[in-house]
């Protein structure tokens, strides 16, 4: 009964998304580079 | 005791160029995030853009500095990621999406019109060995024909436009296909996919 209902848990909820998520927005986040020039705001991304 | 850094701090040690600050702070929030967005929308890869995009705009409003400290960084972010739920349902409201099941799938209804990356490639090279068939017929009979399939006009505009009846025009297309029939016969080329 107990294996039963973590697996109903584990079809209806959802508590975190995959690592591959995470990394992405780390790397995105590395990556990201933000600059002001006169008055006007710059992103760019570097490898 | 473990003794558990402040949000804020985090943020302020991110801004000033600490990334491992961010996973700090995605990690912590994980769930309570995720298990909000998901609790709205139902759908897990649903759920994974949104947090996707919640977080982009935080690292986008942090790198900026436009964040204000006045507020806590948690409700903040459940707000963008809120803001992004109803920009989800709006967008879908405005295009519904159907949900296919295990017993029916709609792309076995309908189909992209356009060709696969095989089938395109296939399409061009039939293209190309056309058009060099095509460069082999006498010049009056290539000019119709050209006319006709690759610039859409009809046989009364090709007369007017070569200055020879509607009849002449409709023999050169025929003999410009049988000939076009009997180069490929001649060849033994195959022109289909």
């Amino acid at each position: 009964m107990e294996k039963i209902y973590s697996n109903y848990q584990e079809q209806t909820g959802f508590n975190k998304v995959c690592p591959k998520t995470i990394n992405f927005l780390l790397s995105y986040s590395q990556a990201l580079y933000e600059f002001e020039y006169e008055d006007l705001s710059f992103e760019t991304f570097l490898n | 005791m473990k003794l558990q850094i402040e949000d804020s701090e985090l943020v302020r040690d991110y801004i000033s160029g600490n990334e491992g600050a961010l996973e700090v702070l995605i990690n912590r929030h994980n769930q309570r995030i995720t298990s909000f967005i998901y609790s709205k929308v139902l759908d897990r890869d649903i759920t994974e853009d949104i947090f996707q995009d919640t977080f982009i705009k935080v690292i986008k409003t942090l790198k900026r500095g436009k964040y204000s400290e006045e507020g806590k960084f948690l409700p903040w972010v459940m707000r963008i990621s809120h803001n992004l739920i109803i920009d989800h349902f709006r967008r879908n409201k405005r295009m519904p999406m159907f949900e296919g099941s295990d017993d029916f799938n709609i792309f076995s209804v309908i189909g992209d019109d356009k060709l696969n990356a095989e089938k395109q490639l296939i399409k061009d090279q039939i293209d190309s060995d056309l058009r060099v068939l095509v460069e082999e017929l006498p010049d009056d009979q290539k000019e119709v024909l050209l006319m006709r399939i690759y610039k859409d006009m009809s046989f009364k505009e090709i007369s007017e436009n070569t200055g020879v009846s509607i009849n002449t025009a409709l023999g050169r297309m025929r003999y410009a296909l049988i000939n076009l029939r009997k180069i490929i016969e001649k060849n033994n080329i195959v022109l289909t996919s």
